[in-house]
């Protein structure tokens, strides 16, 4: 049985971690806000792109399709961009994403593809080195700025496509956490590069649009700004995907450590009154002794 | 009637209401946007754009950079990387 400094001690640590997680978890839900708010204000632009996408792609199709939109030719070498976060304390988050770049990674090679990492975010890094450690092509940092921005997807969508034009890699899948809600993020791989042509639904109707330059023009300048928004995208999911499952772990925590602390609690009591108890016994025989 | 012009960033829908016209400075060259024009896309280059909200009243100009323009049937749509201000 411990003793009752040590109990009091215990209780104390447990309250301290409490007060720790619950300010995360509060912490994390107005981030959360902030980031929900971010992801959907971006989503305008992707809608409005990806349906110019679809109208041009399908205009612009066989030999004179730039590499972008055609790929290089063949499907050996695969680039896997993995988003995570940058910090911890998000509970299952980090893991499931790995988990799933490496079920992807595993997938690929057993088709008998040559696969290579490519980093996002500070905690992917350790548990994809220790499978495929001489695999990994790059480490992005997001860890120096606060809130990682189109800026940055822009620095890695121009850093990919010009791996891409030097034939580094012929395919390249994005794997990032895709909110759903605080209690779900869904880790998923989408194909990045070459760019899957969008279906389209026929947009704009029978109407002939003019273009200006030439439509190979506006579409070799609208494939690297798509691939610029898939990853903006997914940097914002991401944000919003780390702060739900922070503010979940953390609630998690906080009613554990609450458990704990009643728990500990009740302990404490009990061995009070065992040593009150202990105490007038041994004054009562004393007493009968005389 | 008006022209319907949006300005949407990656970060934000900047701008969406109904204006007398746009001028949009594209690659080959500014063009002007009325209400009716014909369906029409364009790359646009560094620069302003000027947004008249009544005929011979004073633009209001936005800088914007990289991106492209799109003219359909519901107005005009002003894809762009950055805007200032």
């Amino acid at each position: 049985m411990a003793s009752l400094k040590e109990l009091k001690g215990r209780i104390n640590s447990v309250k301290s971690t409490q007060k720790i997680t619950k300010a995360k978890q509060m912490v994390a839900a107005a981030k959360l806000r902030r980031a929900q708010a971010a992801a959907e204000a971006a989503r305008p632009y992707a809608e409005r792109l990806s349906g110019v996408m679809a109208s041009l792609a399908g205009k612009v199709s066989g030999d004179s399709a730039p590499k972008l939109l055609a790929g290089t030719g063949s499907d050996k070498r695969h680039l896997l961009v993995v988003v995570n976060t940058d910090k911890g304390l998000c509970g299952g988050l980090n893991a499931n994403i790995v988990k799933a770049a490496k079920a992807k990674a595993r997938e690929l090679i057993a088709d008998g593809k040559d696969v290579t990492f490519y980093l996002v975010g500070k905690k992917g890094r350790a548990p994809i080195k220790r499978d495929y450690a001489d695999k990994i092509e790059k480490h992005f940092d997001t860890s120096n700025v606060r809130n990682p921005g189109f800026e940055e997807a822009e620095a890695i969508a121009d850093d990919l496509i010009e791996r891409f034009e030097k034939g580094e890699f012929d395919v390249a899948h994005l794997v990032y956490p895709i909110f759903k809600s605080a209690l779900a993020q869904d880790p998923t791989a989408d194909q990045l590069i070459p760019v899957p042509s969008p279906e389209s639904e026929g947009t704009g109707g029978d109407a002939v649009v003019e273009y200006e330059p030439g439509e190979e023009e506006i579409l070799e300048e609208l494939l690297p700004r798509y691939v610029k928004t898939q990853l903006f995208g997914a940097l914002l999911e991401r944000e919003a995907s780390e702060q739900g499952a922070s503010m979940t772990a953390m609630d998690n925590a906080t009613r554990n450590a609450g458990d704990l602390i009643n728990k500990l609690t009740i302990q404490y009591n009990r061995s009070r009154q065992a040593a009150i108890t202990t105490e007038l016994i041994e004054i009562i025989a004393g007493a009968e002794a005389l | 009637m008006a022209l319907h012009f949006e300005l949407v960033t990656p970060a934000k829908l900047v701008r969406s209401e109904d204006v007398h016209m746009v001028v949009v400075p594209g690659t080959e060259g500014e063009f002007g946007v009325l209400e009716g024009h014909a369906p029409f896309m364009s790359t646009i280059r560094d620069g302003e754009v000027q947004v008249y909200k009544t005929e011979g009243g004073a633009p209001e100009t936005i800088e914007v950079r990289g991106g492209f323009a799109e003219v359909g049937e519901n107005g005009l749509t002003v894809l762009a990387e950055h805007v200032e201000g």
